[in-house]
């Protein structure tokens, strides 16, 4: 077991090293000289020499990438240009703002999820199963920044029962999920978030369920005598890897989806900090934000692999 | 079939299956023999088709001009003289501008699936075939870009180069090359380890008369069906680029874009405001219907 953890986690460093690798190229992907951003347009070829000493360009391509590396392992990741302050700083307040939300909308759409494909997998062909795979297509299909609005007129404009947008009249700092009047605000994001993951985990579970139930040991165990729900619990226990597999991929996506549902309801977390990052053509800030969400991507996955193979000793042969 | 198209059809429902007498079927007679009777894929099949027309003929069906404003006429509701389907902002006809919308939607959505399966495609099945170093090497780098969830690797490459229309379908294909290389390395994979691979080496075929008869025979089904199903995910990853003002620039009609702007005005015309994503949702659906109903005929297991 423990040689398997070692082997992961050495695969994972090579992984990580390479979405470094991508996201410091992102910089060159700009159009035109990094530099223009930080040099007046009518600067002299000698100012040039010197702000490019200043900032290290000077130097070869793999120099500037690990003294660049060095810096973001620190927890340096630069300033931004529209704001002045340490990108770090801004990483951390939206990153804290987008984990709330994920705080609920991750165990909401997994539960859910789970509990809907188990329903429908054990009742393959009935109106259950019929509504479930029917949900599922449409999660699937459904773009979030589109529910987004669509639940913003339902229960904002037509209904006003929640408020539209924003973190509350105190914004993120005093903001407390203890609090119904913060809370509210938590509604809506949570709810569009969890909506699109809830249709891919019940497909998932679904068939990883309906598959299972087909399995030869699961027509032994009922030969032994044992009751359906104590088969149930045998088949959810073959069929939890695949799912939980799929569930770390919704990880990702929430953290991925989340830049656009977090514009429309201007939720101050990493997603929105992403779209201003755009808007204002703040490279270091992207820079950052991608690096921090796709490092914590590669660890989810890797803790989901982990977590595999705790449950199916099958995996760690493999 | 009364089920939906999600599920594979089940073979006892055809009637081959039931009565061996009749007449032996190729393989692409069966496949459209099952898609003839499976009613779901044509009615959404047929959708698509009528989308797809309605972006190519917009300027001849297009009711209004698509930049002509007015200052009166603005974010008026459905029905309002004339306008179908309301104005926009700036007055602008919706239901015009929803036609030439879908031409940017569809054609960002469309082109880097076909690119990305093009250059996935070819370098899964290179990856699958030479094995060894050079899988290890393609495959590994794929696995980088697997780090990043989709939407962020889109955003990060388009917001990084700038937007612009070219720049967001560069970023497309540039996200659905690993999935497609996958896929195709590990049909590749399957194929490459079978008796009859062997046996055409025997008879002294060279490695590109096995890939091109062989190989690519046994690849090209699943990478289609991906790649069918990847349009839907385009579409909608398409639209958010331009949602995010990654996309084309106004004055130009876009989905994503109109969406985003229109975004302000949900007080004045809420369900005006809501059609472009409408659009987008009924789009990415049908193509994803089909996609899954084509699985099913092609008997394609991924």
């Amino acid at each position: 077991m423990s040689r398997y953890i070692l082997q992961r986690i050495l695969y994972a460093i090579p992984i990580a090293f390479g979405v470094s690798v991508v996201c410091f190229s992102l910089v060159y992907l700009a159009p035109g000289d990094p530099l223009q951003t930080v040099l007046p347009p009518d600067a002299t070829a000698e100012t040039i020499e010197i702000v490019k000493k200043a900032y290290g360009f000077d130097k070869p391509l793999p120099i500037q990438f690990l003294i660049w590396l060095g810096k973001v392992v620190t927890g340096d990741f630069g300033m931004s240009i529209a704001t002045r302050r340490p990108v770090l700083d801004e990483i951390i307040m939206a990153l804290s703002n987008t984990g709330m939300l994920a705080m609920f909308a991750i165990p909401t759409a997994f539960t859910i999820g789970f509990l809907m494909g188990l329903l429908a997998g054990c009742f393959p062909g009935k109106w259950i199963d019929r509504g479930v795979t029917g949900t599922a297509v449409f999660g699937v299909s459904l773009p979030n920044y589109w529910l987004a609005i669509v639940m913003v007129i339902i229960f904002a404009v037509e209904l006003s029962w929640l408020p539209a947008t924003g973190m509350g009249p105190k914004g993120s700092a005093e903001f407390s999920i203890w609090r119904w009047s913060d809370t509210q605000f938590l509604v809506l994001p949570v709810i569009t978030l969890s909506m699109i993951p809830i249709g891919i985990i019940s497909r998932t579970t679904r068939a990883a369920i309906a598959e299972m139930r087909n399995q030869d040991f699961v027509q032994t165990l009922r030969a032994k005598g044992l009751s359906e729900l104590a088969v149930i619990r045998h088949v959810i226990k073959n069929a939890l890897p695949g799912v939980l597999a799929v569930m770390g991929l919704q990880f990702g996506y929430l953290l991925g989806g989340s830049i656009l549902v977090e514009t429309v309801f201007t939720w101050p977390g990493s997603g929105f900090l992403l779209s201003k990052a755009i808007i204002n053509r703040d490279v270091p800030v992207l820079q950052g934000t991608i690096l921090t969400l796709a490092i914590a991507f590669v660890m989810t996955n890797l803790i989901i692999d982990l977590l595999q193979s705790m449950i199916d000793p099958r995996i760690r042969r493999g | 079939m009364s089920q939906t198209a999600t599920l594979p059809a089940s073979p006892d429902t055809f009637e081959d299956q039931a009565a061996p007498e009749t007449k032996i079927r190729s393989y692409w007679q069966s496949v459209g023999y099952r898609l003839r009777h499976d009613k779901m894929t044509i009615f959404f099949g047929s959708i698509v088709i009528l989308i797809v027309l309605a972006a190519i003929f917009a300027p001849l069906l297009a009711p209004f001009d698509p930049y002509k404003e007015s200052i009166i006429g603005r974010l008026k509701p459905m029905g309002w003289r004339n306008h179908t389907l309301g104005t926009d902002e700036l007055g602008r006809d919706m239901l015009t501008r929803l036609l030439y919308g879908g031409r940017v939607s569809l054609l960002m959505g469309i082109v880097p699936v076909i690119f990305a399966t093009c250059v996935g495609g070819m370098l899964g099945v290179i990856a699958g075939f030479m094995g060894g170093r050079v899988n290890t090497g393609i495959m590994r780098t794929m696995d980088v870009f697997y780090a990043f969830p989709s939407v962020l690797l889109a955003v990060a490459i388009s917001g990084a180069m700038g937007g612009g229309m070219l720049n967001g379908m560069l970023a497309l294909t540039l996200v659905f090359i690993p999935p497609m290389c996958r896929v195709a390395e590990t049909a590749t994979t399957q194929v490459r380890s079978l008796d009859f691979i062997e046996a055409a080496r025997a008879t002294g075929a060279g490695t590109f008369i096995i890939v091109r008869h062989h190989v690519l025979g046994n690849v090209l089904g699943p990478v289609f069906i991906y790649a069918s199903s990847l349009v839907s995910v385009s579409i909608l990853l398409a639209s958010g680029l331009s949602f995010l003002g990654l996309g084309v620039r106004p004055p130009t009609a876009d989905w994503g874009l109109m969406l985003s702007t229109l975004r302000q005005s949900i007080y004045v015309v809420p369900v005006v405001c809501a059609l472009p994503g409408l659009a987008i949702f009924v789009t990415s659906i049908c193509f994803n219907l089909v996609s899954d109903g084509l699985r099913a005929a092609m008997d394609v297991r991924m």
